[in-house]
C-alpha cells in the first residue's frame, strides 16, 4: 500500500504496552478504571505486531517475549506474594483463590496483546506458549512457596467438617481445584501434593475413631456410625474433591472402621452376631452384608466370622449329648440322638434361612455353613461315630413306636433332612452300613410303619449318593416283599403235605446273601421241634430251586412260646435262641449252667447273654440260683411257675451284641475293595498316569462315599502291582502304566 | 567252526583278485585269532565240564563251591553273585554251558587264575553308576528260586541288601535291615519296592530324610520306614 510504517524503537514500544500493562493491574485490583476499550486494545496489539515484523535487528520479538514473563514474574514477587504471606488460615486460602483467579485473566490479557508473538514467535524457536508461560510463573513462584500450607488448611477445614462444624464448601472446591490446575493436564501436582496427606490423615481420623466406637458402641449402633461415615465421605468427594479422590478415600474409610476390627465387632460379647442370631435381628444382619459386600474380600472376613460362629454352637449342641450320654453310663446310644439330631437340623434350618436371605445366598457363606456342619457331622458322640447316630435317628423316625405322632408331611420333612445332613458326613459308607443293619431289623422284626415312607427315603438317598449306595437296600426290601409271596405257595405246600406239618404255624423268610448284613450263625442245637420247621421248609424250597443253598441265621428269628405259669398262661416273644433255652426246662426241671451249654453248643458269651435275659432282667421266667444280678458259671436255672404279668402276650427283649466293630470292620474291607476298583478304573482309562494324578483321582471318585486315606491307597496300588494290573514305569518311577 | 570256513573261503576268494599271491594282512590276523578262539573256547569247555555234573550237563552249587574254593573265594562272597550276572545265569546256584562260555569269554579267562585274577577287574566294571542299577535288580530276580515266584522273604532280603548295598550305603542298610525284621505289616518284598530302596538310598539324605515326602509315589513300606525312623530319632 505503500504507506510507510514508522520503525519503533524498542524501549518506546515498550513504554507504551507498559501504560496497557499498568491499566490492567489497576482494574484487577478493583480500582476505578474503566475496561479496555477495542481501540485501546488494537493499538496494544498493534504495537507488539508491529514490534515483531520489523526486519534485522529491530525484530524485538525475543524481548518481548522475555518481557512477557518478567512482567508476569514481577507481578507476582511485589504484589500477590506479600499479601499472600501476610495471611492465616482460611483467609489465606480465600486470598489465594482471588489471587489465581486475578492470575489467570491477566494471562488471558496479556496473551491477547502479545498474541503475535504465540503465531509465529514460538513456533520458530521451539518455546513454550504464552499460556504456559503465565501458569508456569504461577506455579514456580506461587504455587512451589505455598502448596504445603495450603494442603494444611485444607485439611484441617476438612477434619472440622467431620467433627460437625459448617465450613465454606465452595471455598474449599476452589483451593482443590488450584491443585488440580496446577498439574496443566496430569493430576500428579493434585495426587503428590494433596491426595496423598488427605488418605493419610481420612487413615488416622477414622482409626482414631474406630478404635474409640469399638470398645464404647454395641454392634448394630458402630454398623450405624460406620455407614453414616461412609456416605458422609462419599458426598465430601462430590462436593468440593476431584471425582477421581472416591474409590481411594471410601477404600481407606472401610478399611479403618469395618475391617481391622472386624473380628472384634461381630465377636461382641453382648451385641455381636451370636445376639443378633438369638434375637433374629435380621435388618442388622442385611445391613453387615450390604456394608461387607462393598469391601473386596469384606464378605470372606464376615463368613469366616459366621463359620466360627455356626461351629461352636453346633459343637456346643454335640458336647451337651455327649455329657448326657456318658452320664447314662450305658453302651447303645439311648435316646440322645433323638435329641441332638433334631437340634443339629434346627440350627442348619435357622442359618440357611439367614443364608438366603440377609446373606443373598451369596456363596462364602454358602461354603461357611457347609464348612461348618462339616465340622459339626463328624464328630463322634460319647464314643459313637456320628454316621451311627443319624442312622440310629433314621431308625427311630421310621419303625414303629418311634414317631406315630408326627403326620406324613412332618415325617417326609424329617427324612428330607436326614440325608441333607448326610452330604456333611465324611464316612457315608459307615452311615450306609449303620443304616443297612437298622433297616434289618425293621423288616425282619415287623417294625416298619409306612412302606412309603421307607421307599422315598431310599429315593432321596439314591439322588444324592448315587444308585451303587442304596442297590442292596432296595434288594432288601425287594426280598422281605417276595417272602411274604412265597409265604403263600409255602401255605399251600404244608396244605398239600400234611404228614411234614410240624404242627405249628411257621413263617421262613429268604434273604440274598449279597444284600443282606453278614451275620454270624451259631451252630446251636435246636429243639427238635423247630429242627422239623427247618427240614421241611428245605423240603418245600428245594422243591423250588435245586441251586440255591439255604443257611440258617436263627438270632433274627422269632418264636412266640407259651408259657404255663401258675397264674396264668402268659405268651412269651421270644427269639429262637431263647426259645431253645426255655424248652429245655420242658424236659429237666432244674439245669446247671454247664448243663445248658454243652446241650446247646452255645458259647460262654451267648449262653451268659440269653440267660441273663431270661433270669435276671425285667421278666424272671427263670430263678436262678444264687440269685444275684448277673451269670456266673456255677448258677444252676429253674423254670419259675410263679411269674406272671399283667399283659397276657409279652416280649422278653434280647439285648443286641454290640456290633459296631463289626461295622467297622466291614466298611474297610469294602473300601479296600472299593479303592482297588477305583484305582483299576482309572488305569485302565488313563493308561499312563503319574502318582500325585492318580491319588487325586482316586480320592475324587471315592468322595461320594468317604475319604479314603493316602496310606491305604497306596497300599492297594501295591498291590496291584503285585497282582499285575499295573507296574511302575522304570525310567520315570513317579508314573505308573497300566497292563491289560 | 563257522569262522573258519568262512575265512577259508575269502582265502580261495582272494586268488580271483589281481594280486594272486599274497593274502590281505588281515586275512592271516581273522585266521590267526579265529585259532586263537577257538583254542580258548575248547579250554573254556574243558573248565566246564571239569566243573559240572555228569549227569545234569549244568555247574550245580557243589561245583560252585568247588570252583569258589579253588579261587579262593567264600561262595556266599558278593563277587559271584557279579559272576552270575556277568554270565546273565538264570538259575540260582547253576550255570549252563552257555552262559559260562558267556560269561568267561566277557573276561578273557580260560583257566582258574585267569579268572581270579579278573574278579577285581568284574567288581569295578559292575560298580560303575550305569551297571549298578542293573546288578541291583539282577541279584533280586536271581533269587526267585520257585515258578511264579515275585516276592521273596524278609530274612532273604536283609541277607541280600547286606551283600549287595552294605559297602556302599552301609548306614542305610542297617537301619532297614533292623526295621524289616521288626515290623509286621510285610512277610515278603517284592521287586518294586526293592528297586524303591535303591533310589531311596541314592536320593534321599540320611538320615535326616529332609527331603523326604510320603505324598510322593514312594513304596508304602518306605514311609513306614522313614516313620519309624522318626520315631526313633526323637
Amino acid at each position: 500500500m505503500g504507506q510507510e510504517i514508522k520503525l519503533i524503537e524498542f524501549d518506546q514500544g515498550w513504554a507504551d504496552m507498559q501504560k496497557g500493562i499498568s491499566k490492567l493491574k489497576r482494574l484487577l485490583a478493583g480500582e476505578a478504571e474503566t475496561p479496555f476499550s477495542t481501540r485501546e486494545y488494537m493499538t496494544l496489539y498493534t504495537t507488539i505486531y508491529n514490534m515483531c515484523i520489523q526486519k534485522g535487528p529491530y525484530d524485538h520479538s525475543e524481548q518481548l517475549y522475555n518481557k512477557y514473563k518478567e512482567t508476569l514474574e514481577e507481578y507476582i514477587t511485589s504484589t500477590v506474594l506479600p499479601s499472600l504471606r501476610e495471611k492465616h488460615d482460611k483467609f489465606m486460602l480465600k486470598e489465594l483463590v482471588q489471587r489465581w483467579l486475578n492470575h489467570k485473566l491477566m494471562v488471558k490479557w496479556l496473551v491477547r496483546f502479545f498474541h503475535y508473538l504465540d503465531r509465529y514467535f514460538i513456533n520458530r524457536r521451539s518455546l513454550p506458549t504464552l499460556n504456559v508461560v503465565g501458569l508456569t510463573c504461577f506455579l514456580d513462584l506461587v504455587y512451589e512457596e505455598m502448596h504445603s500450607k495450603v494442603k494444611d488448611v485444607v485439611l484441617v477445614l476438612i477434619d472440622q467438617e467431620r467433627e460437625g462444624e459448617q465450613i465454606d464448601r465452595t471455598l474449599l472446591k476452589n483451593a482443590v481445584a488450584i491443585f488440580v490446575d496446577m498439574g496443566m493436564g496430569e493430576m500428579n501436582r493434585y495426587q503428590n501434593d494433596f491426595e496423598v496427606y488427605l488418605l493419610q490423615g481420612t487413615t488416622s481420623y477414622y482409626s482414631r475413631k474406630a478404635a474409640k466406637w469399638i470398645g464404647e458402641d454395641t454392634c448394630p449402633n458402630y454398623l450405624l456410625k460406620a455407614e453414616e461415615c461412609l456416605k458422609k465421605e462419599a458426598d465430601r468427594v462430590y462436593n468440593y474433591l476431584h471425582l477421581t479422590t472416591e474409590t481411594k478415600l471410601i477404600e481407606k474409610v472401610q478399611h479403618e472402621l469395618l475391617v481391622v476390627y472386624v473380628t472384634q465387632l461381630l465377636e461382641k460379647e453382648d451385641s455381636g452376631i451370636k445376639v443378633l442370631f438369638r434375637d433374629d435381628k435380621v435388618d442388622v444382619h442385611c445391613r453387615i452384608y450390604l456394608l461387607y459386600n462393598k469391601i473386596s474380600q469384606g464378605l470372606e472376613l464376615v463368613a469366616n466370622v459366621f463359620k466360627q460362629h455356626v461351629t461352636a454352637e453346633g459343637t456346643a449342641l454335640v458336647q451337651q449329648a455327649d455329657a448326657a450320654a456318658s452320664n447314662q453310663a450305658s453302651n447303645a446310644p439311648g435316646g440322645h440322638e433323638q435329641v441332638l439330631i433334631p437340634k443339629i437340623i434346627e440350627l442348619h434350618d435357622k442359618y440357611m434361612t439367614y443364608l438366603n436371605s440377609c446373606f443373598q445366598g451369596h456363596n462364602q457363606f454358602q461354603k461357611a455353613l457347609k464348612e461348618a456342619f462339616e465340622v459339626i457331622c463328624n464328630k463322634t458322640v460319647n464314643g459313637n461315630p456320628s454316621a451311627e447316630i443319624l442312622a440310629s435317628f433314621a431308625d427311630h423316625v421310621l419303625r414303629k413306636g418311634g414317631s406315630e405322632k408326627l403326620g406324613d408331611d412332618d415325617i417326609e420333612e424329617r427324612l428330607e433332612k436326614i440325608v441333607k445332613l448326610l452330604d456333611y458326613l465324611i464316612d457315608k459308607d459307615v452311615f450306609a452300613e449303620f443304616y443297612r443293619k437298622k433297616l434289618a431289623r425293621r423288616l425282619l422284626f415287623d417294625r416298619i410303619t409306612n412302606d412309603d415312607h421307607e421307599r422315598s427315603i431310599l429315593s432321596k438317598l439314591k439322588q444324592q449318593c448315587g444308585a451303587p449306595f442304596t442297590s442292596k437296600m432296595e434288594g432288601m426290601v425287594t426280598d422281605v416283599v417276595l417272602a411274604k409271596e412265597n409265604q403263600a405257595s409255602f401255605q399251600e405246600y404244608l396244605r398239600n403235605n400234611p404228614d411234614v406239618h410240624p404242627g405249628f404255624d411257621f413263617t421262613a423268610t429268604v434273604l440274598t446273601t449279597g444284600f443282606w448284613p453278614s451275620y454270624k450263625s451259631l451252630n446251636i442245637i435246636l429243639p427238635t421241634e423247630l429242627v422239623k420247621c427247618v427240614e421241611v421248609f428245605k423240603g418245600f424250597y428245594e422243591k423250588k430251586t435245586k441251586h440255591r443253598k439255604l443257611t440258617w441265621i436263627h438270632s433274627l428269628g422269632t418264636c412266640h412260646i407259651n408259657g404255663k405259669f401258675e397264674p396264668k398262661q402268659i405268651e412269651l416273644i421270644v427269639s429262637i435262641y431263647q426259645a431253645s433255652v426255655l424248652v429245655l426246662f420242658n424236659e429237666s426241671g432244674r439245669l446247671s449252667y454247664s448243663e445248658i451249654v454243652s446241650q446247646l453248643n452255645l458259647t460262654h458269651e451267648d449262653t451268659t447273654r440269653l440267660l441273663h435275659s431270661l433270669s435276671c432282667a425285667k421278666y424272671k421266667i427263670l430263678n436262678k440260683e444264687p440269685s444275684s444280678k448277673s451269670i456266673s458259671q456255677s448258677d444252676t436255672f429253674e423254670f419259675n411257675p410263679k411269674f406272671t404279668d399283667k399283659l397276657r402276650r409279652i416280649k422278653v427283649p434280647l439285648p443286641p451284641v454290640d456290633d459296631r466293630k463289626k461295622v467297622v470292620e466291614d466298611v474297610s474291607k469294602d473300601r479296600r475293595y472299593a479303592i482297588d476298583a477305583a484305582v483299576v478304573r482309572i488305569m485302565k482309562s488313563r493308561k499312563v498316569i503319574s502318582h500325585q494324578q492318580l491319588i487325586s483321582e482316586t480320592v475324587e471318585q471315592l468322595s461320594r462315599t468317604f475319604k479314603p486315606d493316602i496310606k491305604a491307597i497306596k497300599k492297594r496300588i501295591e498291590d496291584l502291582i503285585t497282582r499285575d494290573y499295573m507296574e511302575r514305569d522304570p525310567d520315570q518311577p513317579t508314573m505308573f502304566r497300566y497292563l491289560a | 567252526m563257522m569262522r573258519r570256513s568262512a575265512c577259508a573261503s575269502k582265502k580261495t576268494g582272494q586268488t580271483n583278485s589281481t594280486n594272486p599271491i599274497s593274502c590281505s594282512p588281515s586275512d592271516l590276523f581273522r585266521s590267526a585269532s579265529s585259532k586263537a578262539s577257538s583254542k580258548e573256547m575248547e579250554r573254556i569247555d574243558n573248565l566246564f565240564y571239569f566243573y559240572a555234573n555228569k549227569s545234569s550237563g549244568m555247574i550245580d552249587p557243589e561245583g560252585i563251591e568247588t570252583l569258589c574254593s579253588d579261587m579262593e573265594v567264600d561262595h556266599t562272597d558278593v563277587r559271584i553273585l557279579m559272576l552270575a550276572w556277568k554270565m546273565k545265569a538264570e538259575k540260582q546256584g547253576y550255570f549252563t554251558l552257555e552262559e559260562w562260555r558267556r560269561g568267561l569269554k566277557a573276561l578273557r579267562a580260560d583257566t582258574v587264575s585267569k579268572l581270579k585274577k579278573a574278579l577285581p577287574e568284574l567288581e569295578k566294571e559292575v560298580r560303575r553308576p550305569s551297571n549298578f542299577e542293573d546288578f541291583y535288580s539282577y541279584s533280586f530276580c536271581y533269587c526267585l528260586t520257585e515258578e511264579k515266584q515275585k516276592s521273596i522273604d524278609i530274612e532273604s532280603i536283609c541277607q541280600l541288601l547286606d551283600l549287595v548295598l552294605g559297602s556302599q550305603f552301609r548306614s542305610q542298610v542297617d537301619y532297614f535291615i533292623e526295621y524289616l525284621k521288626i515290623q509286621s505289616d510285610y512277610k515278603v518284598i517284592n521287586l518294586d519296592q526293592w528297586m524303591g530302596f535303591f533310589r531311596f538310598c541314592n536320593e534321599i539324605s540320611f538320615p535326616d530324610h529332609s527331603n523326604y515326602n510320603p505324598d510322593l509315589a514312594w513304596p508304602l513300606i518306605l514311609d513306614n520306614f522313614v516313620e519309624w525312623m522318626q520315631v526313633k530319632q526323637s
